[in-house]
């Protein structure tokens, strides 16, 4: 059954075309890689799927939440996506465990205590059960970005959008939040991620998306894309980044 | 003519100075409070809430403290309202702070990340949620030592408050050099009074910038 159903997705600034007319489905429990130089609109895409971005044609449905162009109230189809951003965007005035709390507590009205539970709970998932009390600064890179996804994961959303997530990383830090995706990935989450871990994306990835000047150039499976690609621009790209 | 000691001088002039302080808080409190208002206006979504926001503040930050003050105090008794004093100073001086403190703490609410804006968004926090939760919270660190600067102004401020006959420090000064024919002793005594109310709040904003920029 597909989550995630997009047809004719259309965005622009000003005259600029940034997403020109994007199909995509995602099955649940699928793992969708997303590729391709800065400035193809694979960003913009991954945002519009969860409201940060308008669009100005097309349509957008998650789990049955249909979003119309031009829509303010994007409260239900927040309530299923999820996103974790390249900058972690931690509540830098919170602990780790209340950064996980308030969305549930404020967003759900969910009770305090169970709030809480919640938080240990999401915290223990990605590694970080004893940092409940700590503030982010006083984390790593890595632990930060952690918390963040715990932070998205305690809403219990449908799908999770990873927008490079591990760009702003140090790389002795990228692995440690990898292996907690791989691990949402193996446990049957829906994903869609901007990424530029390549190896990343070939080893986790169902569905692999080409992005190229607003289009999806190119999908299909990594393995095959990487061995054969069958455009030149993809060829171009998976040769550059190596 | 009476003899006036400088002790009578100073303990009029600092019977006067409770008014200054008591118009100074007064101010910073109600103008504080419609400042909040004014300030969920002028970043709301909706443009005519901008609007109204912007174009309050622009007036009253664009013509002089003297002429609001004026406007409220002799043109509301043109219309028949009779204002006091205290009621008009108390007034304009509210409308006054709240334009420059909305504006002031505007500057810290843009100073947070956008990042902290779509991470709560993403969490389908609506504006007010947002507000309470994230950005304010964050933003009122930043906004301590600027507004603790800006209370210099105001406490000058009220000094205007004297031409309506008002009578705070200023006024109780005209008053009494008037009487003792002793004006740099009195406007000295005066000014004195004033720096004394003023600089502890500078170097509490200093020692505020400082503390609050290296802390969480």
């Amino acid at each position: 059954m597909s989550l995630v159903k997009i047809s004719g997705l259309r965005k622009q600034y000003g005259a600029h075309q940034v997403l020109k007319g994007i199909d995509l489905t995602v099955g649940e429990g699928e793992v969708t890689a997303v590729i391709g130089r800065s400035g193809s609109g694979k960003s913009t895409l991954l945002r519009t799927i969860n409201g940060l971005e308008s669009f100005g044609a097309g349509s957008l449905e998650v789990d049955g939440v249909h979003v119309a162009v031009g829509q303010t109230d994007l409260r239900q189809l927040r309530l299923k996506v999820g996103m974790v951003f390249q900058q972690f965007n931690l509540y830098p005035h919170m602990t780790a465990g209340k950064n996980v709390m308030l969305a549930p507590t404020v967003v759900k009205k969910i009770g305090k205590r169970e709030a809480e539970e919640i938080a240990r709970d999401m915290l223990a998932r990605v590694g970080l059960a004893d940092k409940f009390d700590a503030y982010p600064e006083q984390l790593s890179g890595g632990q930060q970005q952690r918390v963040a996804i715990a932070r998205a994961l305690a809403m219990s959303p449908k799908i999770l959008l990873c927008d490079e997530i591990t760009s702003a990383l140090d790389p002795e830090l990228v692995n440690e939040v990898l292996g907690v995706v791989r691990k949402l990935a193996e446990d049957g989450m829906t994903l869609i991620m901007v990424t530029h871990e390549m190896r990343f994306a070939r080893e986790v990835g169902d569905q692999l998306l080409f992005m190229h000047e607003g289009r999806i150039h190119e999908r299909g499976s990594p393995s095959h894309l990487f061995a054969a690609p069958g455009t030149p621009e993809l060829a171009n790209f998976i040769g550059s980044v190596g | 003519m009476t003899d006036f000691s400088t002790w009578d001088i100073v303990r009029n002039l600092l019977m006067a100075a409770r008014w200054t302080v008591l118009l100074s808080v007064f101010a910073l409190v109600c103008g504080g409070v419609v400042g909040v208002a004014v300030l969920l206006m002028r970043s709301s979504r909706r443009r005519s809430l901008r609007t109204v926001a912007i174009c309050y503040i622009e007036v009253f930050q664009g013509t002089p403290l003297l002429m609001q003050l004026f406007l409220l105090f002799f043109g509301l008794s043109l219309t028949g309202v009779e204002v006091s004093p205290w009621t008009a100073a108390g007034a304009a001086l509210t409308l006054f702070t709240s334009a420059y403190l909305a504006e002031i703490w505007r500057g810290c609410v843009d100073a947070i990340p956008r990042g902290q804006w779509e991470a709560s968004s993403s969490l389908g926090l609506s504006y007010v949620e947002q507000m309470r939760y994230v950005i304010l919270p964050q933003a009122l660190r930043i906004a301590i030592a600027p507004t603790v600067g800006f209370s210099v102004q105001v406490v000058k401020a009220t000094a205007v408050t004297s031409i309506i006959g008002f009578v705070e420090l200023s006024k109780a000064g005209a008053m009494i050099s008037n009487a003792t024919f002793a004006p740099f002793t009195v406007y000295g005594l005066v000014g004195l009074m004033y720096f004394c109310m003023c600089y502890p709040l500078s170097l509490y904003a200093k020692k505020l910038e400082r503390t609050m920029n290296v802390s969480r």
